[in-house]
């Protein structure tokens, strides 16, 4: 099975490897030393490393709960409209963020944050001008900011699955629940939100996975910065592995962020498993 | 449909404010794309004397041609290799469901939720000792074996769908498992192949942490990967940086208008299975 093979060579192999250097003190080209778990106790208890962990649990109200959110009161509310040019160009619009790459959307962003940029403009026109600031220099909204773009990129996505989603849903479960005099709130609660379980489910386990995991944004919009105000685990990794290079160290970390990966998603996929019956 | 007024209303406000919040950075970069590449712009305004040469010139200086050669190098070892692999795998476990066939799938599955990012330093000195590092393989074998967890689980989903009496009577018919194969099956899953094949590509052609760490030389990169060195190269000239990361997406949204149909289908049915 070449299939496996693949999979084989180029995951579990690397996987193992990265396990074992995560017991070692190793360089990356010297000799290596058995540590056991100290990198791991490194992982826990230095300041850094634990502030970029808890800057990925930060991201994760950016990268899931907006877009998931923002994507159900939309499709709740779009749903009723029939399916048109509009509705068909509008889901081909949201879906664009989707398409081009992170890296891109870290450098449309964060030109758009900067002192003259788009956005202290736009507050400007709403007579807000005096709440600008270079967004992304900011240690207070930085990782605000960078959520942002999270947030930006995968809205459209969670949007139109979710109407899909919508979309399988008996339509006369809606009319009867219209005709029992139920409104729009009774309705998402009862109907709707019960009925896209699986949805939100997947989008939720998509969603946090790419919170935990940023990369792309951050390396090219602010490489962490200000101070540690946006660091990430990804990053650190990246760094500590290729510019310190502190090969278990990094390893260890990315083990460690393998396993919060499973689990925060696991207890997602198991959630929405038993409520299906 | 009931709904109320206010309702319907309510939901074309707020989808017509999330267009344009959605367009509006896209609109920003071009706009700054236009703008004279001495200077550096401001806001978001569309310039009196558009500068469409800051493309031509982007293009030139960001030697985008070896940029585009690079890439498509890349996608074509890639996404058919991955393909044909993922395709054989499936129809393994979900139309001939060969023996172990649940352990293969699990251990597939839980590899749908490794992050890149976890593997990163091992793929380094993998490619290091297989001696790949800095060329375009060290990013092309890794791509394929990471790509294998949803690509396998994507055929298989098309395969256990398929009739198994399909292949019954292929077989009273006499053919072999290969003409079967070949004849019948591969036709039948033309639909779920070629959406895998626009996923895969989308996929590659944004990779961005694999090129950067993996390939030294920003000219052997993937697109997405190369844009780091745009940063780099554009530093004094935000238009041409613009310009530059535009022309860079334009590939990927041509491919995505193109087949938007297929494509907004095969991410929805792949979360869905996935």
């Amino acid at each position: 099975m070449p299939a496996f093979a693949a999979y084989a060579s180029f995951v579990i192999y690397p996987l193992a490897t990265g396990i074992q250097y995560s017991f070692y003190d190793w360089n990356g080209i010297g000799a290596s030393t058995w540590v056991g778990i100290d990198n791991y106790i490194t992982v826990f208890t230095n300041q850094n490393l634990l502030g970029a962990i808890g800057n990925a649990f930060f991201l994760i109200a950016f990268f899931t709960v907006i877009p998931v959110g923002t994507g159900l009161v939309l499709a709740t509310l779009i749903r009723s409209m029939r399916d048109g040019v509009f509705l068909r160009a509008s889901q081909t619009i949201l879906f664009l963020p989707q398409i081009i790459p992170l890296a891109a959307a870290g450098i449309a962003w964060s030109w758009m944050y900067a002192q003259t940029g788009a956005v202290n403009q736009i507050l400007g026109w709403f007579g807000l001008g005096w709440l600008g600031r270079p967004w992304l220099a900011d240690y207070d909204t930085a990782l605000p900011a960078v959520g942002l773009i999270g947030s930006w990129v995968l809205t459209g996505l969670c949007t139109v699955l979710l109407l899909t989603g919508i979309g399988k849903i008996d339509t006369s479960l809606f009319e009867a629940i219209r005709l029992d005099g139920a409104g729009w709130w009774r309705e998402f609660f009862t109907i709707t939100l019960p009925g896209l379980r699986q949805e939100i489910a997947v989008l939720v386990t998509l969603t946090v996975i790419a919170a935990l995991s940023t990369f792309d944004i951050i390396y090219t919009s602010t490489q962490g910065g200000p101070g540690r105000a946006t660091l990430v685990p990804s990053l650190l990794i990246f760094r500590i592995g290729f510019t310190q290079s502190d090969v278990g160290l990094a390893s260890a970390f990315g083990i460690v962020m393998m396993v919060l990966v499973l689990a925060v998603v696991l207890p997602v996929q198991r959630l929405a498993r038993a409520s299906d019956h | 449909m009931i709904a109320s007024r206010n309702e319907v209303l309510i939901g074309r406000v707020l989808l017509i404010l999330a267009l344009i919040l959605t367009l509006i950075p896209l609109l920003n970069m071009l706009s700054a794309a236009l703008q004279p590449a001495d200077r550096n712009p401001t806001g978001m305004s569309w310039p009196t004397d558009p500068q469409w040469i800051n493309f031509v010139t982007a293009f030139e200086v960001g030697n985008v041609w070896r940029l585009m050669g690079s890439s498509a190098f890349i996608v074509l070892c890639v996404v058919p290799v991955s393909l044909i692999i993922a395709t054989l795998a499936g129809y393994a476990l979900g139309g001939l469901r060969v023996r172990g066939n649940r352990v293969i799938l699990i251990v597939f599955v839980l590899g749908l939720t490794i992050p890149f990012e976890s593997l990163i330093i091992p793929l380094y000195y993998q490619a290091q000792a297989l001696g790949t590092l800095n060329t375009q393989w060290a990013v092309i074998f890794p791509l394929i074996g990471l790509f294998m967890p949803f690509s396998v689980f994507w055929m298989r989903a098309h395969f256990v769908n398929v009739p198994r009496e399909l292949s019954e009577a292929a077989r009273v018919d006499g053919a072999t498992l290969w003409q079967e194969f070949t004849r019948i099956q591969l036709p039948l899953a033309m639909p779920s192949v070629s959406a895998l094949t626009i996923l895969l590509f989308i996929w590659t052609w944004n990779q961005f942490l694999l090129p950067v760490v993996l390939i030294a030389n920003p000219l052997d990169r993937t697109v997405a990967g190369a844009l780091t060195f745009f940063q780099g190269q554009y530093y004094l000239s935000i238009p041409l940086l613009n310009a530059g990361a535009l022309i860079i997406v334009l590939p990927a949204i041509a491919i995505f208008l193109i087949f938007q149909r297929q494509f907004i289908k095969a991410l929805l049915q792949g979360a869905v299975k996935g």
